[in-house]
């Protein structure tokens, strides 16, 4: 069982690594996806031996939304918005995958130096959900669509759906069942915000939300934020 | 100096042709065609060793120097390495930074011949192989250092030979990455499809065919089995890492790894047939990719 649980992480790792590296929005949208469904299968490994229906049942949830309501939600928005890959990230792609390495690194030390609920479990859980969660920041601060910020928001929240279960042994059941409904509001409600920004402003950048200003006086101050905005082309 | 050595350099010498032989019949097989016969490059070597070779007035000894070091380079390269689970012809503590270096050596004068010929093409060849070979080394050797790290050797020989059952079961997931690097290293240093087109003949996207494009004769001979010998050097280090047999049996040991070299060489096929070659300026980032996947088999075999 340990070499299994040791292989799905290290495959969690890998499909952060893809992520870091990738511009298709399409793809990073499915790899997500996929690190959704292993993140699911994580608890049933740790706790194999004593496998309570309760485990079984949130897992399952928690991949069925992960896996297929997910993908279906941002691959819907990214057809409605329009918008197929990354163009000009904050980070280009190969300072990311360089990034990963240093993120990495700093996962295993801090993972080495905490301590583990399920004794017998060898140390590379934690480091994944730390790594998960180093990806997941990355994303947002360093990608520039908002599409990809969702999946930074999703990667991070598995980063800590992994640290809850490999620290804490078991989280009350509503809580697990809370945090599973916000995730699916989250990407829910961003799917729609996401698809009336790019209706209102033609485009999916962020950082020109910045623009965006109260208005001062409806005449001396032309609106800020129209899409034929000068600074912009 | 051991049977098995011998036995496992001559197999080396005799079918690394046919292994080219194989990926072209299996591309064919792809694309529908019916494809050359598998003893292609023999003939294509017979034919060329008769051949005279044509030199420029403006190349020097270099253009001359350049296939003869190539195939010496990786004969060298073919001592040490082990096939599969199979001994080599020689081995010493340290002698993988030897390997890699041997392999650098022969890139570094295929790179100076082409460079002495003074066409611009080749030049231009000749400095993606280097920037791509730059990218792939790292990736070679970190993949070297983590067996080294999990079989407590420093020789390619003894590596091989301990490589096995036992540490497939404590560090599996870091072999399979060292593997999967060790796979876009050969894919890279071979010059094959993800990277390069072995069969393009639009010189703006040759790398490695258009530094040959001036040999001719028996130096394209050498070029042509130094690089079919290396395909079968990188590729031995892959199948030593996938499939080592200790079975005792040296005939055993020999076939299984034969087997694993053409279970390679369709992979192969199949990956350049349903596969399209990568944009230039995307390959560094693959490569760095392979880089960051031993980085982790490292950290992973390292705790």
């Amino acid at each position: 069982m340990t070499i299994l649980l040791e292989g799905v992480t290290v495959l969690v790792l890998v499909t952060n690594l893809l992520l870091l590296s990738s511009s298709r929005l399409n793809y990073c949208i499915r790899v997500v996806a996929a690190q959704g469904a292993l993140v699911g299968l994580l608890p049933l490994l740790m706790h194999f031996n004593e496998l309570a229906a309760r485990v079984l049942m949130i897992s399952l949830a928690g991949m069925v939304l992960k896996l297929l309501v997910f993908p279906w939600l941002l691959l819907r928005a990214m057809r409605g918005v329009d918008v197929r890959r990354e163009m000009e990230p904050y980070v280009g792609y190969s300072l990311s995958l360089l990034s990963g390495v240093g993120m990495l690194i700093v996962s295993f030390w801090i993972g080495s130096r905490l301590p583990l609920a399920i004794p017998g479990l060898r140390h590379s859980v934690l480091p994944m959900a730390f790594f998960n969660i180093f990806t997941g920041l990355f994303l947002l601060v360093g990608r520039r669509k908002a599409l990809t910020q969702v999946l930074g928001y999703l990667v991070m929240e598995n980063g800590i759906y992994i640290f809850g279960a490999a620290v804490v042994l078991e989280a009350p059941l509503m809580v697990e069942l809370g945090v599973l409904l916000d995730v699916f509001m989250l990407v829910f409600v961003l799917g729609i915000i996401l698809f009336h920004i790019s209706r209102d402003f033609d485009h999916l950048d962020i950082d020109r939300l910045s623009a965006l200003k109260d208005w001062h006086g409806a005449e001396d101050e032309p609106a800020a934020f129209a899409p034929e905005h000068s600074r912009e082309s | 100096m051991s049977l098995s050595g011998i036995i496992s350099l001559t197999l080396a010498l005799v079918l690394c042709p046919l292994l080219i032989g194989v990926i072209n019949r299996i591309k064919a097989f792809f694309a529908g065609r019916l494809g050359v016969p598998l003893l292609q490059l023999y003939y294509d070597l017979a034919k060329l060793l008769r051949k005279g070779a044509v030199y420029s007035r403006t190349s020097t000894w270099l253009l001359r120097a350049g296939p003869a070091v190539g195939l010496a380079c990786v004969l060298a390269a073919a001592a040490l390495a082990p096939l599969g689970g199979g001994g080599a012809l020689v081995g010493f503590e340290g002698d993988l930074i030897l390997f890699a270096g041997l392999l650098a050596l022969m890139r570094f004068f295929t790179v100076l011949a082409a460079l002495d010929t003074g066409s611009s093409f080749e030049g231009m060849g000749a400095s993606r192989e280097v920037q791509f070979s730059a990218l792939a080394e790292p990736a070679l050797l970190l993949g070297l250092t983590v067996l080294a790290t999990g079989t407590g050797s420093l020789s390619l020989n003894s590596i091989y030979s301990r490589l096995g059952a036992e540490l497939w079961g404590k560090a599996a997931p870091a072999l399979v990455l060292t593997a999967l690097a060790f796979s876009v290293v050969f894919l890279t240093e071979n010059a094959r499809i993800p990277v390069d087109d072995p069969n393009t003949h639009l010189e703006l996207t040759m790398i490695h065919e258009v530094m040959v494009l001036d040999h001719s004769g028996p130096d394209l001979a050498l070029i042509q089995f130094a690089a079919a010998l290396k395909l079968w050097v990188l590729g031995s280090l892959i199948v030593g890492v996938l499939a080592p047999v200790h079975s005792g049996l040296l005939w055993l040991d020999c076939l299984a790894a034969l087997g694993g070299m053409l279970v390679l060489a369709v992979s192969v096929g199949v990956v350049e047939s349903s596969m399209a070659r990568l944009r230039l300026m995307n390959v560094p980032r693959l490569l760095l990719g392979a880089v960051v996947l031993t980085v982790l088999a490292l950290i992973l075999i390292l705790r």
